[in-house]
């Protein structure tokens, strides 16, 4: 009896010892805000953004003889979709070598799992920096950055989607005398590739967000032009471009949430 | 039966999807200007930086220490704001909860709305508002972490069970009483775990966030990156990464524990 | 014919699997293996095709060692012998032809079957043998969308199409209901009949075994207990297979 009453009152007491702590770290958080620091035109560039938003600069859609939205986003599209392809044609060889139940000795998928997660670790934005450096500034920058992140995402996925399959078609195929290929083809592809493709599309749909802000760095897109914008305060602009952006999420979100719906 | 009655289903339709497919990238690749010889080309320029990112700089981390507290502040203070954003937004959209269509409508497109907004373009935006800083930063986390976890509760809260809110219903509790009663101590254990793995993602995107000037140590990746002192930025990775890590590590067991 | 010389399996932490097997079984026989789960039935039908490991001993297909051989050698003599499992073991999501046709790879390069080039013949093999079992209507029907008994019988229909001489069956029936259960019991019968491939074929039900095999192997604890005509398998003999300490109630089950 003694005993469980001990044992709740060191509940009771971890209890408070985490909220003390939690309180801490707020307390800590809080000190290093500057609050004294924020412009004093604060108010008056919300009041300016919002009505940039309210008349955005229509002129800006279609320019037929130089840069406009439509062909910043269309820049941004195909940056996206480039990227993708590319991490998901790399990608499926390699998750091919990650996948445990594949390979014969536990080293071998072990390393590919480990090679992925560094590749993932690194945010999409300092490889396009680091992509600049070397490709130069534009697209292509870009579209090797979204690769590799996106290779590394997916990499891990499809790994994980192979992991999860029905190995029975792939032994009576061996026992009719498949080779590995063989196997690999009629038995394991089957099974996964309407999960690679899912996975996939929502991969594009992510980085379809992520290259519209490529630009921000030079990596080419609709982000290049949003950030002059932004510097020159050219507030109808940003809002145009804000538009024909959160347009473009939009429908790529619905379109690829449908396909992805009739593919499960 | 005869084989020749034999339909065989007409395949038509994927291979037009197919070559679509091939005439999209194609056109990609024009557009984007991909070239492969340019990228053999930078082969060796990315080896060279490569290179020089190892060793990293350690004697650059204690000059970077306080961005990266300043970073994981950042992180701390927008999820917090977000998560007490997300409580009333993801109560009215969840459609058990309100009943009325144009509420909850409203409510969600409004959440769509804030969370097609790429994170750094938010970032952007506040620190033209609130000028360069941390403050702009916690602004940009506030709305992503708020759409983030209003999405996710809102989701659990149309799963939860009902028996419960019928039951207090039945003995006559007002709509409020309602929620802080029977909705709200269901939802908790997993709400925390949403917000832990906010603040999970948080800490990547603070830690970005900085090139746009919105405060954490992602200013400093110009800086280096700028400098070409790729030493110094790889230590700022491998902090970032260290740091992230740990984070995960501690919430991933905090969130085991809740569910 | 297929040979079991000595033939032993012990696992790593001691498990027999295999006892001392030797066994020979003509060409166009149909042999029903009965016994508890454990005894060693799918332990001996899968050492034929090597799904199975043996430690001791050497397995003979026509003369030629299976246990020895390798790679290609070892493919071809598969090629040579169809399996059938309790879960059919299509793949789910491509077609009944497709399946079908994926008995053949065996004889094909990995290549031209990686590209789709089944050749004529291929084809009409394929449908010859889904014509065979009476579900050519469903050729372009995905596998998935099918019954079990269904399932089944293009599951032999591929072993069919590999132009298998021997066809192992482990526990084909066992999902199945009562009248599907004959249908593909039937069927197999007939295969064996019409085009002399010999059946080996694991059962649980010895009921079955007996209105089908002409030959029937008990076994038990990994080694053969009893191996003679079907007519010849009395009470006295199911005790020993299935173990006397069962109840008379429990053997009828297993009789019914």
């Amino acid at each position: 009896m003694k005993h469980k009453v001990n044992k709740q009152r060191k509940k009771h007491w971890r209890g408070w010892f985490v909220a003390f702590l939690v309180i801490l770290v707020y307390i800590w958080a809080f000190q290093g805000l500057p609050f004294a620091e924020i412009k004093s035109t604060a108010g008056e560039v919300t009041a300016s953004i919002f009505s940039g938003l309210l008349h955005p600069d229509w002129n800006y859609v279609y320019d037929p003889e130089g840069e406009d939205l439509l062909r910043g986003l269309l820049d941004t599209l195909c940056i996206a979709l480039l990227g993708t392809v590319i991490a998901a044609i790399l990608g499926i060889p390699f998750a091919f070598w990650a996948a445990n139940n594949l390979s014969r000795r536990r080293w071998v998928s072990g390393s590919g799992k480990v090679f992925f997660s560094i590749v993932r670790t690194l945010p999409e934005l300092i490889l396009a920096l680091i992509f600049v450096v070397a490709v130069g500034p534009g697209s292509y920058a870009g579209v090797l950055a979204l690769a590799f992140h996106s290779f590394g995402m997916l990499g891990k996925l499809y790994a994980e989607a192979i992991e999860s399959i029905d190995f029975g078609p792939a032994e009576a195929l061996a026992a009719a005398g498949a080779t590995r290929l063989q196997i690999l083809w009629f038995a394991i592809l089957p099974q996964v590739f309407s999960a690679f493709l899912s996975q996939t599309i929502y991969r594009f749909e992510l980085n379809v967000r992520a290259a519209s802000i490529l630009g921000m760095i030079g990596a080419g897109g609709i982000g290049t032009p949003l950030l002059f914008a932004l510097s020159t305060r050219h507030w109808e602009r940003v809002g145009i471009i804000l538009l024909g952006i959160i347009l473009m999420v939009t429908m790529i979100d619905l379109l690829s949430g449908h396909i992805r719906k009739k593919l499960a | 039966m005869n084989r020749d009655r034999l339909q065989k289903p007409s395949n038509i339709k994927a291979y037009l999807t197919f070559i679509l497919f091939i005439l999209l990238v194609w056109g990609s690749a024009v557009r984007v200007d991909a070239d492969l010889g340019k990228l053999i080309l930078g082969f060796p320029e990315m080896g060279r930086i490569l290179r020089e990112m190892w060793p990293p700089d350690w004697g650059y981390f204690p000059k970077i220490a306080d961005a990266m507290l300043e970073t994981i502040r950042m992180a701390i203070l927008g999820t917090t704001f977000g998560a007490i954003l997300a409580v009333p937004i993801s109560l009215l959209s969840a459609r058990n909860i309100t009943r009325s269509p144009i509420l909850y409508l409203s409510a969600r497109l409004m959440m769509n709305l804030i969370r097609t907004i790429p994170n750094l373009l938010l970032a952007a935006l506040f620190v033209a508002i609130f000028g360069i800083g941390p403050i702009a930063g916690i602004g940009a986390l506030t709305l992503f972490s708020f759409g983030l976890i209003a999405k996710l509760t809102y989701e659990s809260l149309e799963t939860i069970e009902k028996e419960p809110l019928e039951a207090m219903t039945a003995v006559g509790a007002t709509k409020s009483q309602l929620i802080v009663f029977g909705v709200i101590p269901q939802i908790l254990p997993q709400f925390i775990s949403y917000v832990l793995f906010t603040f999970e993602v948080n800490i990547r995107a603070a830690a970005v966030l900085g090139l746009v000037g919105a405060g954490g140590i992602g200013l400093y990746y110009d800086r280096t990156l700028g400098l070409m002192q790729y030493e110094r930025a790889s230590s700022i990775i491998l902090f970032t990464l260290a740091i992230v890590l740990l984070i995960d590590y501690f919430s991933v067991k905090i969130r085991e524990k809740l569910i | 014919m297929i040979q079991f010389k000595n033939v032993s399996k012990i696992y790593p932490n001691g498990t027999i699997g295999l006892k001392n097997i030797n066994l020979t079984i003509e060409s166009g026989e149909f042999v029903v293996i009965v016994g508890l789960s454990g005894a060693g039935k799918t332990t001996l039908l899968r050492s034929i095709n090597r799904l199975h490991e043996i430690t001791k001993g050497e397995i003979l297909i026509d003369g030629q060692s299976i246990t020895a051989a390798e790679g290609r050698e070892l493919r071809n003599i598969r090629r040579d012998i169809g399996m059938i499992f309790q879960n059919y073991n299509l793949v789910k999501r491509s077609s009944v032809l497709r399946n079908v046709l994926a008995g053949r790879v065996g004889h094909h390069s990995s290549w031209r079957t990686i590209l789709g080039l089944f050749s004529q013949s291929d084809l009409d093999l394929a449908f010859r043998a889904l014509e065979r079992v009476n579900i050519l209507e469903k050729s372009y029907v995905r596998a998935d969308q099918l019954s079990g008994g269904q399932q089944q019988r293009v599951a032999i229909a591929r072993a069919l199409a590999q132009e298998a001489k021997i066809i192992l069956a482990d526990e084909p029936v066992a999902s199945l209901d009562p009248i599907t259960t004959r249908q593909v019991m039937n069927d197999l019968k007939r295969i064996n009949q019409e085009l002399g491939i010999t059946m080996l074929v694991n059962l649980h039900m010895i009921d079955l075994a007996k209105s089908y095999a002409t030959r029937i192997i008990g076994m038990r604890a990994g080694e053969i207990v009893f191996d003679g005509p079907s007519q010849a398998v009395n009470d006295q003999i199911l005790a020993e297979i299935y173990g006397e300490t069962m109840s008379d109630e429990e053997v009828g089950a297993y009789a019914r």
